[in-house]
Parts: structure tokens; C-alpha cells; sequence
């Protein structure tokens, strides 16, 4: 009886969960998304908890309650810090199947049939490789460690030959599940292999990685299913999974790049030769002057990039957001896909800053919106409006898909200097006469721009 | 194979199919929420770690299986209280004021 009610609790939450992520596709229904969730997985507890094989209650009571104390500061973070929780809480996702599927192998060797080994092998190299990119990744992205790709000759070489090396003890594994003594190798290698597989990633490559990290801990969870031959893990981890694929393919299209491309190509290395452009005029402007201007525009669409994050000036663009509306002009906010440090991060930056969410633009709907534009203000972005990826197809982010901001009748951009950005490359938007660039902080420039314009 | 191994393998390949149908759909305003979601639904990795530490049937099954419920609780609590903060920040515009 009771092992029927677990199959039919389990089966209740499978069905939240697909229905949780299925309204989070609007805003509107977001909130409930996220309460069918909480519901499928207290489902998901209590059943397991009415497994009569469970008997030791008082280690699953702390190991739970321990848990529940890191999670609840680890959700209170700030919205800027919101990539490497992410990628954190992807470690330690990895870890939990990491371990499970390593319990499980050393209990059951040597009589495990060869397909629970295959899945179980995929479980943990999966789940170990991901504990320590992840590891990697949230401190690229904390900068604890050097957020430059670290790059050194043969480096895609050794990195291949150290996951092949896993992969073929993974197989010797399979075929003779007795060889004990192997795994913890292959659990070594993985550990090293996520370290290496990190290192070469710059920051602006980070949404990609951090999407498929997020489908590997997905699958790896996914094959625990199989080797429990439990079908609600297999439904959730194949959920996750998929989500994972599928953002990491947007982040992939919206940089005109391949996968094999962001995991190897090492993006990002700084290009002394293209820093080394000749002297170019360009027209720079005093926030009175750019107040002056913003004073008759009609139209004006923000682009902000991970510049305006780092400055935390989201506070104060929300301000000159509201001055701007109240004289009267349309003030929209263009953003691309791969703008911050993991998909959406924008959106939820801005929305933080109390911005209603209809006034974002999506890239497409924003470029149709450029050439009626009176004002283009970009903030803290470069590569993703540098009009070079449409027409110089010697230009490293040639074919990229970009915010066409160079369309608007007046663009102006804040900058701190002429410096080319993070990955080097030269952006002749800065050059054009429509341009003016604004030098300085973003947070204390838009704070003397709302200055400027309020004070008439 | 068994059975059991080839129900599975159907109920992978359908649930690989609805989570990309569904996540298509999700609104590139709420990616970060999306997954910050997905990463709290995949902490259903405690289910396994409950039973594994549960039936403690050696001390390193014991060992392992109380250390991955500690590490999945963080994800469960954590995830679904980040996104429901997140979430709750979307707002639409206010009404204009007289």
C-alpha cells in the first residue's frame, strides 16, 4: 500500500514541476510557477520520507535543517551577486549526485548489470566535472580568481586527453563494474578536468558556461534516476537539463558562436594588435550638455551592459528614468541576450530598480525601435552595439547579432575612458559624428545628468 | 535490459521533450528566474540522498548520503526563495497619477 501512495505522490509532483516551469513562461503567472514548484517538492519529500526502508531519522533531521540554514542566506544575496550564487548552487547540486551515485556504486559493486553502470559512470563524471567548473566559475565570477581567460599552448590537448582518460576508465568500469579500485580515479580526473575546463573562459563567455553547467548538474541528477530507477529524478533532472540546452543555445546564437567554439576558443585573450588603432576624433560632451540635449528628446532608449552593473548605477538610472518620463519622453531599455554575466541578468538587475517590465525591449523588438529613436544612451555596454559585427568581416565578433543603437538619431555612450573593452576590440560606434561620448563613472554620471535635467 | 530500464529510457525521452517544449516559451525577461527555478527543481537529488542516507547501510553510504542532503536542502531552500524574490520583483507600470 504505502509503496503505491510514494508512486502516486511522486507522480503528483512530477506533474508541478512541468506545471511550475510551464507558468514561468509569463510574468503574470510567474509567482504561481514558483509555488507549484515549492509544491512538487515537498510532494517529493514527504513521499520519500514514507519509504518504510528509511530508519535513521535523526542524521536526515540535521543533515536538513543544516541545509535549510545555508540556503536561506544564500537566496538573500544581492541581485548583482545573483551569476555566482548560481553557479555555487550548481556545485552543490553536483555535489549531492556526485556523492549519491559514488554510495550507491560502493554499495552495490560488484553486482551492478552493465547499463545501471553506464548511467551511474555518466552520473558521477557528470556531477564531479561540474563541482569544480562550477567551483571555478563562481569565482571567475566573484573575481577571487583571475576573471581572464589563462591560456598555455596545447591547452584544448591536455584538457581532451584528461576527460578522454576518465571516459575510458568510466568504460573499463562498465564492462567490469568489480574494478573498484578504479573509480575513485576516474572521480580524480573529473574533479581536475572541470578546473581545466574553466580556465581558458573569459567573462563575457560566463552566461554560456554557467547554462551548461546548469544542464550537466540537470542530467547528472537525471541519470541518478536511472541508477535508482526512480522516475520523478528522471523527470525533474531531464527538465533541468533541457532548460540548460536550451539557454546555453540562445546565449551560443546571440554571440554567433558554437559551443566547441566557447568551451575551447578561448575568447576574450586580449588582442594587443587591435588595441593599437591610430588616433580617431571623436566628440565628447559635459553632463549639462548631455542634459541638454536629453531635455528635447522625445524618444530615448537605454542600453545597458554589465558596466552598469558593476558600478551598481541601476539605482540611479531608475531616476533618470523618472525624470525622463515625466517631461514626457518614452524611455525604454534595450537589452541583449547576453548582456550581464548569465542569461536575464539585465532584466532582473533592472527590475530590482522597481523598472516596469514593459518598458524592456528585446533585441529584435528594440531594433525595430532604433531608427525612431531621438536618443540612444548606452551605459557600461560595448561589443553588443558595435555596428562592425554587420559589415567587418575581419572583426572578431563579425556576424554577431547586435543592438543596431547606431541607427538613433543621437547616440551617446558613458565610458570611463577610450580604452576598448573586455575583449579588446576596437568599436567604431565611439567614432561616428551621431556619437558623444561621455566620460565617467556610470553611476556618478547618470546621477549628474538627473541633477542637470531636474534642476531646469 | 530490464523492463524497468526501457519505461525509464520512454519516461526520459518524453520529459526531454516537454521541458524544451515548455522552456521555449519562457520569456527571455525571466531567464534568470528560469534558472534559478530549474537549479531548485534539480535539488531533487534529496529524493536520492534521503534514501541512501537514510538506510545508512554502511558508514560511507551514511557518510556520503547525510553530506548530499545537506548539499541538495541548500539548493531546495535557496533556489525557491531566491526566485520567488526575484519573481516578485517584476512589476508592470503604475497606474499613471493624476
Amino acid at each position: 500500500m504505502s509503496e503505491n501512495l510514494i508512486h502516486f505522490v511522486y507522480l503528483a509532483s512530477a506533474a508541478c514541476f512541468i506545471l511550475s516551469l510551464k507558468w514561468l513562461s509569463a510574468v503574470p503567472t510567474a509567482r504561481r510557477g514558483v509555488i507549484a514548484g515549492v509544491i512538487g517538492m515537498l510532494l517529493a519529500v514527504g513521499g520519500t520520507l514514507l519509504d518504510p526502508s528509511i530508519e535513521h531519522y535523526r542524521y536526515l533531521a540535521v543533515a536538513m535543517v543544516v541545509g535549510a540554514i545555508i540556503g536561506v542566506p544564500m537566496a538573500m544575496m544581492p541581485m548583482t551577486a545573483v551569476p555566482q550564487r548560481t553557479a555555487l548552487s550548481h556545485a552543490f547540486g553536483a555535489l549531492a549526485a556526485a556523492l549519491v551515485g559514488t554510495a550507491e556504486f560502493f554499495l552495490r559493486t560488484p553486482r551492478i548489470d552493465h547499463f545501471t553502470m553506464g548511467a551511474l559512470t555518466l552520473e558521477v563524471i557528470l556531477g564531479s566535472l561540474t563541482v569544480t567548473a562550477s567551483l571555478m566559475a563562481a569565482g571567475k565570477l566573484q573575481e577571487i580568481l583571475p576573471t581572464r581567460p589563462i591560456v598555455y599552448p596545447k591547452q584544448n590537448y591536455v584538457n581532451l586527453s584528461v576527460l578522454g582518460l576518465a571516459v575510458l576508465i568510466g568504460i573499463c568500469l562498465i564492462v567490469n563494474p568489480g574494478a573498484w579500485v578504479l573509480f575513485p580515479v576516474m572521480v580524480l580526473l573529473c574533479l581536475v578536468f572541470g578546473v581545466f575546463l574553466i580556465m581558458p573562459i573569459g567573462g563575457a563567455d560566463m552566461p554560456t558556461v554557467i547554462a551548461l553547467l546548469n544542464s550537466y548538474a540537470g542530467l547528472s541528477s537525471c541519470m541518478m534516476g536511472f541508477v535508482l530507477n526512480n522516475k520523478l529524478l528522471i523527470v525533474a533532472g531531464a527538465l533541468d537539463g533541457s532548460s540548460g540546452l536550451i539557454l546555453s543555445i540562445i546565449m551560443c546564437k546571440a554571440m554567433n558562436r558554437s559551443f566547441g567554439n566557447v568551451l575551447f576558443g578561448a575568447f576574450g585573450q586580449v588582442k594587443m594588435s587591435a588595441a593599437q588603432v591610430e588616433q580617431k576624433p571623436y566628440r565628447s560632451a559635459s553632463p549639462e550638455e548631455a542634459a541638454d540635449l536629453l531635455r528635447t528628446a522625445d524618444s530615448v532608449i537605454i542600453v545597458p551592459g554589465y558596466g552598469m552593473a558593476v558600478a551598481q548605477a541601476q539605482h540611479k538610472v531608475r531616476e533618470l528614468f523618472d525624470v525622463l518620463t515625466r517631461q514626457g519622453a518614452k524611455v525604454r531599455f534595450a537589452i541583449h541576450p547576453v548582456a550581464g554575466r548569465m542569461p536575464g541578468h539585465m532584466n532582473v538587475l533592472l527590475a530590482e530598480a522597481n523598472i516596469p517590465y514593459d518598458n524592456l525591449l528585446e533585441m529584435d523588438d528594440a531594433n525595430s525601435e532604433f531608427p525612431q529613436t531621438d536618443v540612444a544612451l548606452v551605459i557600461g555596454a560595448n561589443d553588443v552595439t558595435n555596428p562592425a559585427a554587420r559589415h567587418d568581416e575581419g572583426s572578431p565578433i563579425y556576424g554577431m547579432p547586435i543592438l543596431d543603437v547606431d541607427k538613433a538619431r543621437t547616440v551617446m555612450v558613458i565610458k570611463r575612458t577610450m580604452n576598448p573593452g573586455f575583449a579588446g576590440i576596437e568599436n567604431e560606434l565611439y567614432y561616428l559624428d551621431k556619437t558623444l561620448m561621455l566620460f565617467g563613472d556610470a553611476k556618478a554620471f547618470v546621477s549628474e545628468l538627473v541633477k542637470a535635467l531636474s534642476g531646469s | 535490459m530490464s523492463s524497468d530500464m526501457l519505461s525509464n529510457l520512454y519516461v526520459f525521452l518524453l520529459a526531454t521533450f516537454v521541458g524544451l517544449e515548455v522552456i521555449r516559451r519562457v520569456t527571455p525577461l525571466l531567464h534568470t528566474p528560469l534558472m534559478s527555478l530549474t537549479n531548485a527543481i534539480s535539488a531533487i537529488a534529496v529524493v536520492g540522498s534521503l534514501v541512501i542516507a537514510g538506510k545508512a547501510e554502511t558508514s560511507l553510504s551514511a557518510a556520503l548520503g547525510t553530506v548530499a542532503v545537506a548539499a541538495s536542502m541548500i539548493n531546495v531552500v535557496g533556489g525557491y526563495l531566491i526566485t520567488y524574490r526575484m519573481v516578485r520583483m517584476f512589476k508592470k507600470r503604475e497606474p499613471k497619477k493624476p
